[in-house]
């Protein structure tokens, strides 16, 4: 194991990560199920999971591939599901400036639940920054990677029933949420972030809701730059 | 379909999934290798996590259904109870499996 990945950043970042551990392994499980279902082999869930790394395109694909979709109309889609990682980024410019060795890693790896944990959770105090992040993003990925494998070899024979282990991503962002309403106690964000989802859903319905909503939300906010500085 | 058998067409389409979600994550990173970012990046770096986190819980409920009780009830009170006991202990990882607990036991019962 590289140096940089010390045992001082494993701990912490392990620990954010639990609650990503129980929704990817379980959502991972049902991807890789799904594919295999679909008539795809078993490894392309690995290889989907580990090159492409985006939960809701990946499920998209499922029921694409198996339609015969051209490539393009399957590029355009995943765009369309992953356009707001590019909002994501904007707000990690200054967090990831500080980072070098990993970085190209930890851009690759922005997936809606590590985005929450990197600008939520910080490291404790000696820990260094671009460990933590690369640990929880390495861990997250790993978590992604093992449940659509397992779910792609041994899915449909699971013993046990994970039905709603999944509401454990919803609880880690109510989580986040609350976290970030302690260090931003202004109601404007979150009041404009609620209506541009309601218009949103208005508007596309809950297909593209989420980019919609950003979008809109980011052109709300503006307003407010002078009241909020 | 055999383990060597697999298409072109797949390869492709996964090969052009990858290279599109990875263009997505670092559009604004090579945007601003070089040059400064505006200030208004700078306003819009902190409010943009809060913003996200609001979408993305309110996201998570954008399927729910409020015909039947059993259909909202569950995800709605799993949900406040996860906002309940973080605001009561603040300790994620208790929040988390409380409120999935209760969600798993919500959607048995009802």
């Amino acid at each position: 194991m590289d140096r940089d990945i010390g045992s001082s950043a494993f701990g912490p970042a392990f620990h954010a990560s639990i609650p990503v551990l129980l929704g990817y392994i379980t959502i991972g499980l049902a991807f890789g199920l799904l594919l295999v279902k679909s008539g795809q082999p078993w490894w392309l869930a690995v290889v989907m999971s580990a090159f492409v790394y985006a939960g809701a395109a990946q499920f998209m694909a499922v029921g694409l591939l198996s339609a015969g979709t051209s490539i393009a109309e399957i590029a355009v889609l995943t765009f369309v599901i992953n356009a707001r990682h590019m909002v994501y980024g904007l707000s990690l410019l200054g967090r990831f400036s500080v980072c070098k060795r990993f970085k190209a890693y930890l851009v690759f790896a922005l997936t809606d639940e590590t985005y929450g944990i990197l600008t939520t959770v910080n490291p404790p105090k000696g820990v260094d920054k671009e460990s933590f992040y690369a640990t929880v993003s390495a861990l997250d990925q790993s978590y992604w990677i093992i449940g659509s494998t397992l779910g792609a070899l041994i899915g449909g024979v699971l013993p046990f029933d994970t039905k709603g282990i999944d509401f454990a991503l919803t609880a880690l962002f109510i989580v986040l949420l609350v976290e970030q309403i302690r260090v931003i106690q202004r109601p404007e964000p979150y009041v404009v972030a609620t209506i541009a989802t309601a218009i949103a859903l208005v508007l596309v319905g809950p297909a593209n809701l989420l980019i919609v909503a950003i979008l809109i939300a980011i052109a709300g906010i503006l307003p407010f730059r002078k009241a909020l500085a | 379909m055999s383990a060597a058998g697999i298409s072109p067409y797949v390869l492709g389409a996964v090969l052009a999934m990858a290279a599109v979600t990875i263009a997505c994550r670092a559009t604004p990173f090579v945007f601003f290798m070089k040059r400064r970012p505006p200030e208004v990046v700078d306003y819009l770096q902190k409010y943009i996590p809060p913003m996200i986190m609001t979408v993305l819980v309110l996201g998570s409920y954008k399927t729910t259904s409020f015909a039947m009780p059993r259909d909202w009830v569950p995800g709605i009170a799993a949900g406040l109870a996860v906002a309940g006991l973080h605001l009561w202990k603040r300790n994620t990882l208790l929040s988390i499996f409380g409120g999935t607990a209760l969600y798993m036991v919500l959607i048995r019962i009802m």
